[in-house]
């Protein structure tokens, strides 16, 4: 049995309704595991990249690109090699906050991780993080001990290194 | 032009000549383009027989055949008939009507998400928004259905988009920068082939109904002479190799020839070709071809390496690649297997099933025989599915591509009869015999009233034995002759049932009365029904689910049990060495 492995895959598609759901519903009925998945605009007109991470072994790597490719709207995948690409994530964490203390504390953890404080309520912070899911995972663990009220994560979007492209 | 204009057009500039269909409240405006046009339209009696009719025109003549249905229920009744053609990757397109654009999404009357539904099973859908995107949209449709691994392709018609105008494009390009099926094989894999065949001993060909849809029996039969490895079919490819031939050992699988899963077993190299290795196919794929290196050639890479490891694929077309590795292995020095080809025919020949039985109640060998006796080889027969289905493609002997239809993937009961409806439709001048279980004729029989008003004189013979025969079948074998529900306890008279249609019926009771009967109903040039009474306790021999190829189980009855023998002479080159 191969081994289990978080695999980033990069896809361009066209930008048109029901391009997504052709592509999640293809992962529910192979059978393929879906961690997340994130859609944007790509840098061509019409275009869209979709950055979606998912588990499985290599045999199910492969069937998944190929699956993929199938697909008449999807015109390129490639599995992103996890060493050779820049990932990232944005991620909003509202935050209790009702003492001075607390508030500086935060303010501080923030800028350690090179957030920002992106909102002030009068009980409240919000902060905006970007970090490749790591960092984001570890701010979140810290903020905790205050009480997180909320939690916005887009799921990572990536792009490989150097002059390569998909 | 309004858009359900633009439709037709479209479809008239596909070179479509005959629709399968069926009206609906936002079909009005199409259906009021259909009175006035020279495309003929046949009436089915139930949209799901559209969509099979559509099928079986499809994989009779190879031309992509066109089914209609109005939204909401006309749509999902198509669904079962989609997912038949996409899973045995038969080219058709479905018109499905549509409420208007304003309505999409409010659960209007006759509303049902199309598109959603028919997703994973179809190889792409469109719905149009405006009625320009109509021809464009027809064109591609029939570009994918027909490329590559063909597919079903559906698309969805809103009511006003047909009501509303369009100019019409003098010329239409296909935009499809996602889609670009590869057809040549690459060359350094076809030379790989080659060696691993020309060092092979005991090769073996596994041919699929990719054989079938890229046209290549031709190139099939050449190699297989040319490299002398027998070929061994699943149902898919049953009849893309003359089954006569000295090399064909039949179909291979659950319910395959004794001769075919035992020589798979043996060999030390599996060409297979343009099959996806099913698990009716394979058995346990942990013990399937154990000796063999596996060449697999395929249209679509998703199917390399999906269900069986292989040592060696060519992504393409069967055609090309077949002609390629022709060319290839013919430069090289000659290749002999006679040994291998002797042992085989020896094996073969101890191992035909026993086609004659002269008791009563009828035995479905014996019904089988007496149909291959009255057809002739350009006969287009298609299955049901079932025992039928397996007792068919076990023991008929088919010869010409496209002239044996059978719903291999999907196993849809109720398919045998509409397809032969659209492959009579196609192929006029063929005679077609539809042969059915009774279970899975009565789901589609009313449309023997269609065949009645279009004189469509198709044959339908109904394996009739009063039981859902398959699962009957396991039953029996794998759960303690517990039968339950499998016992079809009221059946019509299918007699009185096809005269209440106005259809010729006959009733065949005793061996060699089915011979001439069938005979008799072919000549007839009207649509007949046989309704023959077999014998229900009939097993078919098969492989467990779960077991490897090799592990038979139910008593094989063969021809002869002492053949002329062929002595097996294995040469000093093959007995030594490894």
């Amino acid at each position: 049995m191969d081994e289990l492995r978080s695999h980033i895959i990069s896809a361009i598609v066209m930008h048109r309704p029901g391009v997504l759901q052709r592509v999640a519903g293809l992962f529910t009925r192979r059978g393929f595991n879906i961690d997340s998945i994130t859609v944007g605009p790509s840098e061509q007109e019409g275009l869209a990249r979709m950055t979606i991470i998912s588990t499985g072994d290599d045999k199910v790597l492969e069937q998944i690109i190929k699956q993929l490719n199938k697909i008449i709207e999807v015109i390129k995948v490639r599995d992103l090699n996890a060493d050779g690409t820049v990932t990232r994530e944005l991620c909003l964490i509202k935050t209790h906050a009702t003492s001075e203390r607390a508030r500086s504390e935060i303010i501080q953890y923030a800028n350690i991780f090179r957030g920002r404080i992106v909102d002030v309520g009068p009980e409240n912070l919000t902060l905006e993080i970007t970090g490749t899911p790591d960092k984001i995972d570890a701010l979140i663990d810290l903020l905790k001990g205050f009480g997180i009220k909320e939690v916005a994560r887009t799921g990572p979007t990536a792009i490989s290194r150097g002059s390569k492209t998909i | 032009m309004k858009g359900s204009q633009a439709i037709i057009k479209s479809l008239t500039d596909e070179g479509v000549d005959v629709v399968f269909g069926y009206p609906g409240g936002v079909l009005l405006p199409l259906y009021d383009v259909i009175y006035d046009s020279d495309l003929k339209h046949i009436l089915v009696r139930h949209e799901q027989c559209a969509a099979h009719a559509a099928d079986g025109y499809a994989r009779a003549s190879g031309k992509v055949g066109v089914c209609i249905g109005t939204s909401g229920p006309g749509a999902t009744n198509l669904v079962t008939g989609i997912a038949t053609a996409y899973m045995d990757s038969a080219p058709i397109v479905a018109l499905a009507g549509q409420v208007g654009t304003s309505m999409i999404g409010n659960d209007a009357f006759q509303e049902v998400d199309t598109i959603g539904i028919t997703m994973p099973i179809s190889k792409h859908s469109y719905q149009a928004m405006e009625p320009s995107e109509i021809p464009q949209m027809i064109r591609s449709s029939f570009y994918i259905a027909r490329t590559g691994r063909p597919g079903p392709v559906v698309v969805d018609l809103p009511k006003d988009v047909q009501e509303g105008e369009l100019d019409y494009p003098e010329n239409i390009t296909i935009d499809l920068p996602g889609y670009k099926p590869t057809k040549k094989g690459h060359p350094l894999q076809v030379k790989k082939a080659s060696d691993l065949i020309l060092n092979s001993k005991k090769p073996v060909i596994l041919a699929g109904g990719g054989v079938i849809h890229s046209d290549s029996s031709e190139e099939l039969k050449h190699i297989s002479e040319l490299i002398g490895a027998p070929v061994t079919t699943t149902l898919m490819g049953k009849s893309c190799f003359p089954e006569d031939h000295p090399l064909s050992l039949g179909m291979l699988g659950m319910h395959g020839r004794k001769v075919s899963n035992m020589i798979v077993d043996e060999c030390d190299c599996l060409i297979a070709v343009g099959c996806r290795f099913s698990d009716r196919t394979t058995g346990d794929v942990t013990k399937f071809a154990p000796n063999a290196k596996i060449i697999h050639i395929d249209v679509d890479p998703a199917e390399i390496g999906k269900n069986v490891a292989v040592d060696l694929p060519i992504v393409g077309d069967a055609k090309i690649i077949l002609s390629h590795l022709i060319r290839v292995i013919s430069q090289s020095k000659s290749h002999k297997t006679h040994d291998w080809v002797d042992y085989v025919s020896s094996f073969r020949a101890k191992c035909m099933p026993r086609l004659s039985f002269e008791e009563m109640p009828l035995k479905p060998q014996q019904v089988i025989k007496e149909i291959s006796e009255a057809v002739t080889d350009e006969t287009i027969v298609t299955t049901d599915v079932g025992q039928n289905q397996m007792w068919m493609a076990h023991y008929f002997t088919s010869m010409n591509p496209r002239r044996f239809l059978s719903s291999g993937g999907l196993g849809t009961m109720g398919f045998g009869f509409p397809a032969a409806m659209g492959a009579k439709v196609a192929m006029p001048e063929n005679d077609v015999v539809a042969v059915c279980g009774d279970g899975g004729f009565l789901m589609v029989c009313q449309d023997l009233a269609t065949v009645k008003e279009y004189d469509i004189p198709v044959v339908v013979c109904v394996m009739d034995n009063r039981y859902l025969g398959m699962v009957f079948q396991w039953q029996k074998l794998f759960y303690e002759e517990r039968i339950s529900h499998t016992k079809l306890k009221a059946m019509p008279d299918f007699v009185k049932l096809a005269e209440a249609f106005g259809v010729n019926a006959y009733r065949v009771e005793r061996p060699g009365d089915m011979k001439e009967t069938l005979q008799d109903a072919l000549k007839s040039g009207e649509p007949s029904l046989i309704d023959v009474m077999i014998d229900p306790n009939e097993i078919l021999p098969m492989v467990p689910p779960g077991c490897g190829l090799t592990e038979i189980v139910g008593e094989y009855k063969v021809e002869r049990e002492n053949p002329d023998e062929i002595p097996y002479r294995p040469s000093a080159k093959e007995t030594g060495g490894d």
